[in-house]
C-alpha cells in the first residue's frame, strides 16, 4: 500500500511538472506530426490506397519510436538539477517506485500523442480499416509501453553517459526490436485484415511482462550505480 | 610459474591449430553434397561459429552476473567478472561477424539471395546489433560505472534473444514463408560428420584461446584502474 502511494506521488509530480511547461509533450507531438508528414510527401499515399494500408502501421510506430526517445531523456534530466537524483537515491522509498512512476507518466504522455495524432494519420494516409478496429484499443497501449518501459530505463541508465541523446537509441533500438515487430504485424493485420493480430498481441504481452520485471528489479541497481 | 603459465597457454595454441588444420582437411575431403555441390563446405564454418556465437554470449552474461553479484561485495573480483563479460561480449561480435558473412555468401550461391529475413538470420543480426550496442555502451558510460551499468545491459540483451527467436518464429508460422534448407545440421549424413565434428571442436578451442587472452589482459587493464582508485 504504501509502495502504491510512493508510485502515485511520484506519478503526480511528473504530472504537474510536465503540464507546467508542457515541454515533452509538445515536443513529442510536433516531432511525431512532421514524421508522418515526411513519409506522406515521400510515399503518396493517397494515391495507393493498399500500400499505405501495408505501411501505415510500420510508420506509425517508427514515429513514436524516435518521438519518445526525444521526450524521455529530457524526463531524466530534469531530476539532474540541483543534485535531485542525489537525494533520490538517499531517500528511504524504493527506487524501483520512482522509476514506475516516471513509465507511466511517460506513457500517458505518449498515449496523449498518439489520441491526438491518429485521427490525423488516418486522414493523410487516406485509411480505412478492414481488420477488427476494436483490437487497436489492446494494441495501442501494450505497444506504447513497450517502448515506454524500456526507453525509461534506458535513459536513466545512460543519464550521465557522454552524448547521452546519441546512446539512448542506440541501446534501445535494439532491444524493442522484437516488440517493433511484434507492433507493426499486429497494426498492419488490423489495417489490412489479412492476417489475426492476436500473435503479435501475445508477443507484446509477453515482452512488456518479461521487461517490465527485469526493469523493475535491476533499477536499484542503476541507479546506485557508482 | 610463470614460465609454466606461458607453456601451457602455447601448448593450447598449437593443440588449436592443430585441430583448426585437420578441420580444414576433413572439410575440404568430406563427400561433395548432392544438391548443393561445393558450396555446402561453407557449414562447417558458418554453423560452427554459429552455434558457438550463441554461447559465448552467454558468457558474456554469466561475467555480467558476477559483476552484479561482486559489485558491492569485493570490487577485485567484480573487475575480473567484467574482464570476462568484456572477452565475451567481442568474441561473441567476432563469431557472430563471420556467421553473418558466410551465410550471406553461401545464400548468394544456394539461394540466389545475399539476406532473407527467416528467422535464424534475424536472430543472428540481432545477435550481433545487441553485443555492439553494449560494446558501445562500454565506450560511452561515465568511468566508474561503465561495469554496472554494461551488466544491466548484458541482462537485458541476454533476455532478449530468445524472445526475438520465438517471436518471428510465430510470425513465420502464421505467413508461411519458403523454407530453405541446411543450417542446423539435422538432415546431414553421417560421411559428413567427422569433418563436421572436427570443425565444431576448432572453432571452439580458438573461441576459448582468443577470449582467454581478452580476459587476461582485461583483467588486468581493469585492475590497473581499480590500483589507482584504491
Amino acid at each position: 500500500m504504501n509502495y502504491l502511494r510512493t508510485v502515485w506521488l511520484h506519478l503526480e509530480k511528473e504530472l504537474r511538472l510536465e503540464f507546467r511547461s508542457r515541454d515533452a509533450l509538445m515536443g513529442m507531438l510536433f516531432f511525431t506530426l512532421l514524421v508522418v508528414v515526411v513519409f506522406s510527401l515521400a510515399f503518396d499515399p493517397t494515391s495507393q490506397p493498399t500500400l499505405a494500408r501495408q505501411i501505415a502501421g510500420g510508420l506509425l510506430w517508427v514515429g513514436l519510436l524516435f518521438a519518445s526517445t526525444t521526450a524521455l531523456n529530457q524526463s531524466w534530466s530534469r531530476e539532474m538539477r540541483n543534485g535531485v537524483l542525489d537525494a533520490q537515491r538517499m531517500s528511504p522509498s524504493p527506487p524501483s517506485a520512482l522509476f514506475l512512476g516516471k513509465a507511466l507518466a511517460n506513457f500517458l504522455f505518449v498515449t496523449i500523442v498518439e489520441v491526438v495524432l491518429a485521427p490525423i494519420f488516418f486522414i493523410f494516409f487516406n485509411l480505412h480499416i478492414l481488420g477488427q478496429a476494436s483490437m487497436l484499443l489492446a494494441l495501442l497501449p501494450l505497444g506504447t509501453w513497450a517502448i515506454v518501459v524500456n526507453g525509461t530505463f534506458f535513459a536513466a541508465l545512460g543519464l550521465r553517459a557522454r552524448s547521452r541523446e546519441l546512446l539512448l537509441p542506440l541501446i534501445l533500438f535494439p532491444i524493442a526490436l522484437p516488440a517493433l515487430l511484434a507492433m507493426i504485424s499486429a497494426a498492419t493485420g488490423i489495417l489490412t485484415g489479412e492476417t489475426e493480430p492476436q500473435s503479435g498481441l501475445r508477443i507484446l504481452g509477453i515482452y512488456d511482462t518479461v521487461y517490465t520485471t527485469v526493469s523493475l528489479l535491476l533499477f536499484e541497481t542503476i541507479l546506485s550505480a557508482e | 610459474m610463470q614460465g609454466l603459465k606461458k607453456a601451457l597457454v602455447f601448448a593450447f595454441f598449437v593443440a588449436t591449430l592443430v585441430v583448426l588444420v585437420i578441420g580444414f582437411q576433413k572439410a575440404m575431403v568430406a563427400p561433395v553434397d548432392a544438391q548443393q555441390g561445393e558450396i555446402y563446405r561453407a557449414i562447417y564454418y558458418h554453423v560452427p561459429n554459429a552455434i558457438w556465437a550463441l554461447c559465448f554470449g552467454y558468457v558474456n552474461l554469466i561475467g555480467a552476473l558476477g559483476v552484479l553479484y561482486f559489485r558491492s561485495r569485493d570490487p577485485l573480483k567484480a573487475a575480473a567478472w567484467d574482464a570476462l563479460a568484456i572477452a565475451g561480449a567481442e568474441v561473441t561480435v567476432v563469431y557472430c561477424t563471420v556467421c553473418l558473412v558466410t551465410g550471406s555468401l553461401w545464400g548468394r550461391v544456394a539461394w540466389g539471395i545475399w539476406w532473407t529475413w527467416d528467422e535464424r538470420l534475424t536472430t543472428t543480426l540481432l545477435l550481433w546489433l545487441l553485443y555492439v550496442s553494449y560494446l558501445l555502451l562500454r565506450r560511452f558510460s561515465p568511468p566508474g560505472q561503465t561495469s554496472t551499468l554494461a551488466s544491466v545491459l548484458s541482462v537485458f540483451a541476454a533476455v532478449d534473444i530468445p524472445i526475438v527467436y520465438f517471436s518471428i518464429r510465430w510470425f513465420r508460422t502464421q505467413h508461411p514463408a519458403p523454407v530453405f534448407g541446411g543450417g542446423d545440421g539435422s538432415g546431414m549424413d553421417k560421411s559428413m560428420y567427422p569433418a563436421f565434428l572436427w570443425n565444431l571442436t576448432a572453432w571452439f578451442l580458438w573461441g576459448c584461446f582468443v577470449m582467454g587472452l581478452r580476459y587476461i589482459s582485461a583483467r588486468r587493464e581493469r585492475q590497473a584502474e581499480l590500483e589507482v582508485v584504491l
